[in-house]
């Protein structure tokens, strides 16, 4: 049997959106975390130790994006159209934030400006991509290769939930960054946020756990059916396991620690996702082999990301290599 | 009918607005970046503080340009899916990887090492940090060179063919990324883009030459950006002329709208100057024109015949007076372009580069001239493929996504007011950071024997004491 070229696509697109969450996820969650920090020099530290990797981080929404098109292109020209409203906003949120990493160095007088777009963009981008999490989760109307359905209806209780999730569990990464990457009163009013960041992240997964498998019967069956109902009783063991591991870092002072547990909930919560889909694409619409390119475009950018893909994670790993440690706050980049 | 005509009219003009918007920081960003390695290296290279500061004051200016262009390129790659979902099915199998290239080869690229070149210069040392800038660099012209062959392709498709569900599906890739226009489109970009970055920096050089304030920092820049000016205009114009004949061979219409002739001329064609394109009449109004020139120059004979519109579909004309007027403009920089660099050199070999100050003034106001060619040429180019996205087999109509009319609007609205609103923001920070060109250091001992002993006033080189100080 040949190689299954749209099941490996599938798992590279996988890690290129959960490699965006978690790593774009901790710096929108500093930005999340701005408002609760008033401190000048707070704020500076804060912007700072996320200043030199963002750029990279957001990368991979581009890949994902990117790659979505090239791979599975029906996928993508499907479920963008379903998503415009909160994908528009994501987008707009996303400008705010990012040029604030430039432009809050070159003024004083608007620097409360700044300030405001960074935490308002950080927001409004992790809630609205929690929104288009929850969307696509209940799934996309497709017929004739286009979306087939309403312009609101992206619009329901349980996408304005996921939207509201995803802001405590990106606050809760970028509460746990700022734990490993800060020292003194920050640091420890840092780790005061990711206690209670991470409570409300687990409470989130409990809820939405129980949630997902009625608003689809497809989830229903992926969860209570065998053998993946394996996974249903692992997952949660392993997220406690997690949420342990984060309480005992805050609690002892290891502060690389609660980070490492808030990625693991995010893997966790990501591959409990994951598990339910496969082997939708556009869920109850359209299977990874369905919305799949012609093999010549798949076959033609695999041999790339196969060699170019680890490449990328060797440097991105040396540039955070580099600024790696606790932000020192007299070294101001700018 | 109406409504749906609206959306597509809606979709294009916020692709158009927010793709312009983009183009501007690439194009200045792709030349600031081998411009910022070229003045690095000259520090390793000569330890000359002058270079130095010219880097770190460019740097800064960099670092600004380089995230509009990120945010606004963000944009780029989901409004493809967005608001041409139909192109995007259709045609992604052959763009898609292209632009998945310039992702994993490029983007990823530039900004694992920005963050070294911008932040890291204490932390990796000054060979490791050539190296960071030396990535950015090598990024942007690999980044121009997958977006550029995918947007070649858009306008001369090759190397495919089309499936069952009308979907595009590469045969053979060579033949896609070297597509018939591609190679000219790149050359005439990359070198738009230097020769954009060289006016903005001349301007810059000419504007504290005029105020005064950093003489030796200033006229090293001008003389840079002068030097670049006068090389780079002729070979642009000689590149611009094959881009033409290039297109005469694959895109006749876009030619005819070019040069306005709406009808054909079997015994040479004029070239018209100035003239108001009349769509309704199918003519040109008040043109002012060269007899044969245009065959002249198109076919390099007088009396060649060059058809016009009038062989053409009226339904597959592209929009004449937009293609005409953009490429006059594109046209007329250009050769305002070579004219100052003709004039620096006579300026130069008379000795008086660092104190014409007509010349500097001309400089000052050709400063932002590459955007407005670029924009134009882009215009061109585009509104020109029209009514295609992929010229001769998709037709824009076909392309867009099945959004309504109010949504468009709606995301229109808010882009050009967040647009002008932050890149509004982003011109004036630059343009201060532009104004804010450090002063020399101690002119009275510039030469002088003390400085060779190592005093660099600190503030004039804005990096730690103690590490990587070539104060030679």
């Amino acid at each position: 049997m040949a190689l299954d070229l749209p099941f490996l696509w599938a798992a590279i697109i996988a890690f290129a959106v959960l490699a965006y969450v978690i790593l774009d996820g901790f710096d929108l969650g500093v930005g999340i975390l701005f408002p609760f920090f008033k401190e000048k020099h707070d704020r500076d530290v804060m912007m700072n130790s996320v200043a030199p990797v963002w750029d990279g981080n957001e990368t991979w929404l581009v890949l994902g994006g990117g790659g979505l098109m090239a791979v599975f292109p029906l996928a993508y020209a499907t479920i963008l159209p379903a998503l415009y409203m909160p994908l528009i906003l994501m987008l707009l949120g996303l400008i705010f934030r990012g040029v604030a990493f430039e432009y809050r160095w070159r003024t004083r007088r608007g620097e409360f400006l700044w300030d405001f777009a960074f935490a308002g963009g950080s927001m409004i981008a992790s809630f609205t991509q929690g929104v288009a999490l929850g969307a696509l989760v209940q799934g996309i109307e497709v017929e004739n290769r286009v979306y087939a359905g309403g312009w609101w209806d992206w619009l329901t209780p349980f996408s304005i939930a996921t939207g509201l999730a995803l802001l405590v569990g990106y606050a809760l990464l970028g509460a746990t960054w700022l734990v490993m990457k800060t020292s003194g009163d920050l640091a420890a009013r840092a780790r005061d946020y990711a206690m209670r960041a991470g409570i409300g992240t687990l409470a989130a997964m409990g809820i939405f756990s129980l949630w997902t498998p009625f608003t689809e019967p497809l989830y229903f069956e992926r969860w209570f059916g065998w053998p993946t109902v394996i996974f249903s009783v692992l997952v949660p063991a392993l997220v406690l396991g997690c949420f342990a591991l984060l309480v005992y870092g805050l609690k002892t002072r290891h502060d690389a620690w609660p980070f490492v547990a808030a990625l693991g909930l995010f893997v966790l919560g990501f591959a409990g996702i994951g598990i339910s889909f496969y082997p939708y694409i556009v869920p109850a619409s359209l299977t990874i082999w369905e919305a799949a390119a012609p093999h010549e475009s798949l076959a033609f950018l695999i041999v790339g990301a196969l060699v170019l893909v680890p490449m990328i994670l060797c440097y991105t790993v040396y540039a955070y290599w580099v600024f790696r440690g606790k932000v020192d706050p007299e070294e101001g980049y700018h | 009918m109406f409504e749906s005509l609206d959306a597509t009219l809606l979709a294009r003009f916020q692709f158009a607005f927010t793709v312009s918007f983009h183009i501007i920081f690439p194009a200045f960003s792709i030349g600031l970046a081998s411009y910022l390695a070229v003045l690095e290296g000259l520090w390793l290279w000569t330890k000359d503080e002058v270079y130095f500061a010219l880097f770190n004051f460019w740097k800064t200016i960099f670092a600004l340009a380089f995230g509009m262009g990120v945010v606004s390129g963000i944009v780029m790659s989901y409004q493809f899916g967005t608001n041409w979902s139909v192109f995007s099915d259709k045609a992604g199998p052959v763009i898609g990887p292209l632009m998945g290239y310039e992702v994993l080869t490029a983007f990823f690229l530039e900004a694992g090492f920005l963050s070294i070149m911008l932040f890291g210069l204490n932390r990796v040392g000054p060979k490791l940090h050539f190296f960071a800038t030396l990535m950015v660099a090598v990024g942007t012209l690999i980044s121009a060179t997958w977006i550029l062959a995918a947007n070649s392709w858009m306008q001369t498709p090759a190397g495919f063919s089309i499936n069952d569900a009308g979907q595009f599906v590469p045969v053979d890739w060579w033949a896609v990324i070297f597509n018939p226009s591609f190679p000219y489109r790149l050359v005439h970009m990359v070198l738009a883009a230097y020769l954009t970055t060289a006016f903005v920096v001349g301007g810059v050089g000419a504007f504290h030459l005029l105020r005064g304030d950093a003489p030796k920092r200033a006229r090293k820049m001008f003389s840079m950006a002068m030097w670049m000016a006068a090389i780079v205009a002729p070979i642009q114009i000689f590149a611009g002329d094959m881009h033409g004949l290039n297109t005469l061979e694959h895109q006749p219409a876009k030619v005819m709208a070019m040069e306005g002739h709406y009808r054909s001329h079997p015994d040479g064609a004029p070239l018209i100057l100035f003239g108001i394109p009349n769509s309704a009449e199918q003519r040109v109004d008040y043109a002012v024109e060269i007899p044969k020139l245009s065959s002249l120059i198109l076919k390099h004979d007088l009396n060649a015949p060059l058809a016009g519109l009038d062989t053409v579909p009226r339904e597959l004309h592209p929009p004449v007076g937009i293609v005409f007027w953009a490429f006059r403009i594109m046209v007329g920089i250009g050769f305002a372009m070579l004219g100052l660099g003709l004039w620096s050199l006579w300026c130069r070999w008379r000795g008086t580069l660092g104190e014409n100050r007509w010349l500097h003034r001309a400089a000052v106001v050709m400063g932002p001239a590459g955007f407005v060619a670029v924009l134009a040429g882009w215009v061109t180019t585009e509104v020109g493929r029209q009514p295609y996205t992929v010229y001769g087999h998709l037709l824009t109509s076909q392309s867009v996504a099945p959004i309504a009319a109010p949504a468009v609007a709606t995301s229109l609205i808010a882009f050009i007011v967040v647009y002008f609103l932050i890149f509004g923001a982003g011109t004036f920070y630059i343009l201060r950071l532009m104004g804010r060109l450090p002063r020399d250091p101690m002119p009275d001992l510039g030469e002088g024997p003390i400085r060779s002993a190592g005093i660099t006033p600190a503030p004039a080189i804005a990096i730690k004491p103690g590490s990587q100080h070539h104060g030679a």
